[in-house]
């Protein structure tokens, strides 16, 4: 039973960050109907970002706050310069630009950091904790964090205007334009957020798959299965998506099939979701007009 | 290569064809190997342009297909003593039936989920290589090592020289395949279904037959490539099949050109010389340099979207265009699809 | 006489490459109601699509004297032109409450805000009800109503309407050309009306403008166009 709990609580830490890695995917998604390949990469990036602020002395909690908010001007940026040009191309052209972007910041990455793995402090452990017997202090620590994006981003779209002329840009563009929505500025910012809340993602699962410029694809894969799971254009269901693989994934990691192939049953998922119902378990249906 | 049809394209085919004869018997025994591995990463961008370029599905995932031909190759030789004129054509048979069981529910996922699930199968490929319960058959993450072809019939070539030249005979009839594929009805319907999907459904074409049978051609085209590779490495592991090949043959038809087939000849001495390039500047730059490739591949992939949609042999074409306007019917057009200048959304009355 | 409001000379609009209107000139006088009257595919929803700039345009077009053809859509909708586009294009996801708000985006008072929306809840009482709904889940009318309330809450100087009758009871309708007459009259708002009923367009309005096939057919006072003969054989129906 024991052993049960500690994979069901180390499921839920890395749940959280597939949760948060898969709500920015479904928020670029909703905005543009395009899947953000460099998702992973631009996290791991951040990551970097923070390391390399902690490397010169500051302390976690600073990096932690400039990496986000550093994250979320890139992701501005980002919007602006290279997305914005392919707006109206065709997918393959977009999804080719996403491949790009991630295989440059990977090799950013490496170039800046080194290619070698690095261990990456967690603000939580060492910490006397109380349910050390289940789960460490980061992930307990990580789950805390994970409650807490989710809610200010939740705070956020639902309450503030900015977030409703958000909201709207996403779904209407035409309309909002005719309230005087500046539609354009509403994606790059959408970017900007999804760059942030991944920037936390990643600085949650740092310490537990440790530092190294290629540690986002597994997770952004997993990402990919809990978007698809829940529903790509749904962020209550990105999220419940995410977590269900963190938690399945380990479940079934632990008891069914080994460790070692976790991410062929995000694979597995994947498909077996877009097989069958592919809007996911809380997506819209989607119908083309012939 | 510009299109055989016309003058200049004739000139410059039997160009390279000749050079390409000549190749072995004047280079040196690492020259010769590299060329070998062009002409192995030409079959297998062949392949995913077949599927990406000129029927329009996304597939990130390649270097899945590569890799059963790969270890179905070096399995079939080492487990079961096949030579590999047979070994390889039997593991692109099964490929082709991965590729084309893959195709099915590849239907229903439509072009941006397609690309998400072969992401996936990228992804966990190397995974799935290593998984320990295959370990009697694919040697685990040590791989299988086996011996290079030996040259029949006592012809006086070296090894490395025979291996090339099968090779070689293998990309050209596999060129020469595709190449009557894409100008005859075939080819027309698989643009049909990539550009006006709908349009294609009501003229009566079986949408779903050719998108799953392009997708087994081009898994066959990629196991093939990946047997042959086989040969010429010597050992199959499970690092070598992940993400970062998928990710290269997209460098390479993209840089070659979407929906040519004569530019993944150029794609695959792209993908091929880049990295070694890099390699060497470790020695003047570091190891930092290691990280050029990616960046060069990032950079070039989105500056080619930008400004040459078409890719590398689209602006030759072009160009030769400017000199000898040809009056034919081309179906090698913007890979990218309909719209390549993506200028404004078409919006309706 | 003040200056029109809008005026707009030798307008085309192209969508892709093909041209939809040829060359149009007309006026909304200021505080004024022109309506523009037209069979289907004459081009009338073309006309505000180009005035607000959601497709390609070319010519001579003023609000209030200043040339606003080359302004992206959000622009020249916080000049304080607002529109409201066939099919209503309400944010069917978002509540009414949302939708509205959505109207103010662009406002910064709350005060004049807050009751302004006090205004429209007691034009349209309707929407007072269904205030936490999804709008989505309105009636044709309701959603009218909110697209109008909507375009109201920008505290525009212009409100075009794109066939405000479309699809809608005659009862409803009335009841919304009654408010659109109160809003003119009242607040002083102009008004320039795309409609396929033409006797309802003609009875609000003092201007009009006959479309056919992207030119103007004919265009003066609305007393003049509905006596006009060809006018009442083809498009009132007697």
């Amino acid at each position: 039973m024991g052993e049960f709990l500690h994979q069901l609580a180390s499921g839920l830490a890395l749940g959280g960050v597939y949760a948060i890695m898969a709500l920015a995917l479904v928020m670029i998604y909703q905005a543009t109907h395009l899947i953000n390949f460099a998702q992973g990469e631009m996290a791991m990036f951040s990551t970097y970002f923070a390391w390399k602020l902690m490397d010169l002395g500051e302390p976690y909690w600073f990096a932690f706050f400039a990496t986000i908010v550093a994250s979320f001007i890139c992701g501005v940026v980002i919007e602006r310069l290279v997305v914005r040009p392919f707006a109206n191309a065709p997918i393959l052209a977009s999804v080719i630009v996403f491949i790009g972007l991630s295989l440059i910041f990977n090799s950013l990455a490496g170039w800046l950091y080194g290619f070698s793995v690095t261990s990456f402090d967690s603000p939580f452990n060492g910490r006397p904790w109380f349910g050390a017997g289940y789960m460490s202090a980061h992930e307990a620590g990580a789950i805390v964090v994970t409650l807490c994006v989710l809610a200010l981003v939740y705070a956020f779209f639902r309450l503030t205007p900015l977030g409703l002329a958000m909201r709207a840009a996403a779904q209407n563009p035409v309309s909002s334009r005719l309230v005087g929505i500046r539609v354009g500025w509403m994606l790059a910012i959408g970017w900007g957020l999804a760059a942030a809340i991944g920037s936390v993602a990643g600085m949650m699962a740092a310490p537990i798959v440790y530092l190294d410029p290629n540690m986002m694809g597994g997770v952004l894969l997993y990402a990919f299965a809990g978007a698809v799971l829940g529903g790509i254009d749904n962020p209550f269901g990105a999220v419940f998506g995410g977590v269900a693989v963190g938690v399945l994934g380990n479940l079934i990691g632990a008891y069914l099939v080994g460790d070692e192939v976790k991410l062929s049953v995000a694979l597995a998922i994947i498909i077996a979701v877009l097989v069958w119902r592919p809007s996911g378990l809380f997506g819209r249906r989607l119908v083309a007009r012939v | 290569m510009a299109d055989a049809d016309s003058a200049p394209g004739a000139l410059v085919a039997i160009a390279v064809a000749v050079f390409a004869l000549a190749f072995p018997f004047a280079a040196s025994g690492y020259h010769i190997y590299q060329g070998a591995q062009v002409l192995i990463l030409a079959i297998a961008l062949l392949g995913l342009n077949l599927l990406t370029g000129f029927n329009g599905q996304i597939s990130l995932g390649h270097g899945a297909f590569f890799a059963i031909g790969s270890y179905g190759a070096a399995i079939l030789m080492v487990k079961f003593g096949l030579p590999y004129w047979a070994a390889i054509p039997l593991a692109s048979v099964v490929c082709f039936i991965a590729g084309f069981l893959f195709g099915f529910p590849a239907l229903r996922f439509g072009g941006l989920y397609l690309a998400l699930a072969t992401f996936a199968l990228a992804v966990a490929t190397p995974q799935i290589l290593s998984y320990k319960g295959f370990d009697a058959l694919t040697g685990g993450s040590q791989g299988l090592t086996l011996a290079k072809p030996s040259v029949p019939f006592g012809i006086a070539l070296t090894p490395d020289q025979w291996l090339y030249l099968v090779c070689l005979a293998c990309a050209a009839a596999h060129y020469w395949a595709a190449r009557n594929l894409v100008r005859g009805r075939i080819g027309r319907a698989l643009v049909a279904i990539r550009d006006q999907p709908i349009a294609a459904e009501t003229m009566g074409i079986n949408a779903a037959l050719y998108k799953t049978t392009c997708f087994g051609v081009s898994a066959l085209y990629a196991g093939v490539a990946g047997g042959l590779s086989t040969l010429a490495v010597g050992f199959v592991s499970p690092e070598s099949f992940g993400l970062a090949l998928s990710l290269a043959f997209l460098v390479g038809i993209v840089v070659g050109g979407l929906a040519s087939l004569g530019g993944a000849l150029f794609g695959a001495l792209f993908i091929e010389f880049v990295p070694n390039i890099a390699d060497q500047l470790t020695v003047s730059f570091g190891e930092g340099a290691k990280a050029l490739p990616g960046a060069i591949y990032g950079a070039l992939l989105i500056l080619v979207m930008a400004a040459m949609p078409t890719g590398v042999a689209g602006a030759a074409r072009a160009a030769a265009r400017a000199f000898a306007p040809s009056r034919q019917a081309k179906v090698e057009k913007g890979g990218v699809g309909v719209a390549v200048k993506y200028e404004g959304k078409e919006e309706s009355p | 006489m003040s200056p029109p409001i809008l005026e707009t000379k030798g307008l085309e609009a192209w969508y892709g490459p093909a041209r939809a209107l040829h060359g149009v000139d007309f006026e909304v006088e200021d505080g004024g109601v022109t309506a523009v009257l037209g069979a289907n595919g004459a081009g009338k929803t073309t006309i505000l699509r180009a005035l607000s700039g959601l497709i390609r345009r070319t010519g001579d077009i003023r609000f209030r004297g200043r040339p606003i053809g080359a302004l992206a859509t959000e622009d020249v909708a916080r000049l304080g032109i607002a529109h409201v586009p066939d099919g209503r294009g309400t944010f069917v996801d978002l509540t009414v409450e949302e939708n509205l708000r959505l109207g103010a985006y662009v406002r910064a008072d709350r005060q004049s805000v807050r009751a302004d929306f006090d205004r429209m809840f007691g034009l349209f009482p309707r929407l007072a009800e269904r205030r936490r709904q999804q709008a989505g889940t309105l009636s044709g009318g309701e959603q009218q109503m909110l697209a109008i309330a909507r375009a109201l809450l920008m505290r525009p100087s212009l409100l075009m309407l794109d066939e405000p009758s479309f699809g809608l009871a005659p009862l409803v309708v009335a009841e919304i050309f009654r408010a659109l007459g109160e809003i003119n009259r009242d607040e002083g708002v102009s008004l320039l009306i795309v409609e396929q009923n033409a006797s309802l367009a003609l009875d609000l309005a003092d201007r009009a403008v006959l479309i056919e096939t992207g030119r103007v057919a004919l265009s003066g006072p609305s007393q003049m166009i509905r006596a006009d003969d060809a006018v009442r054989r083809a498009y009132l129906g007697y």
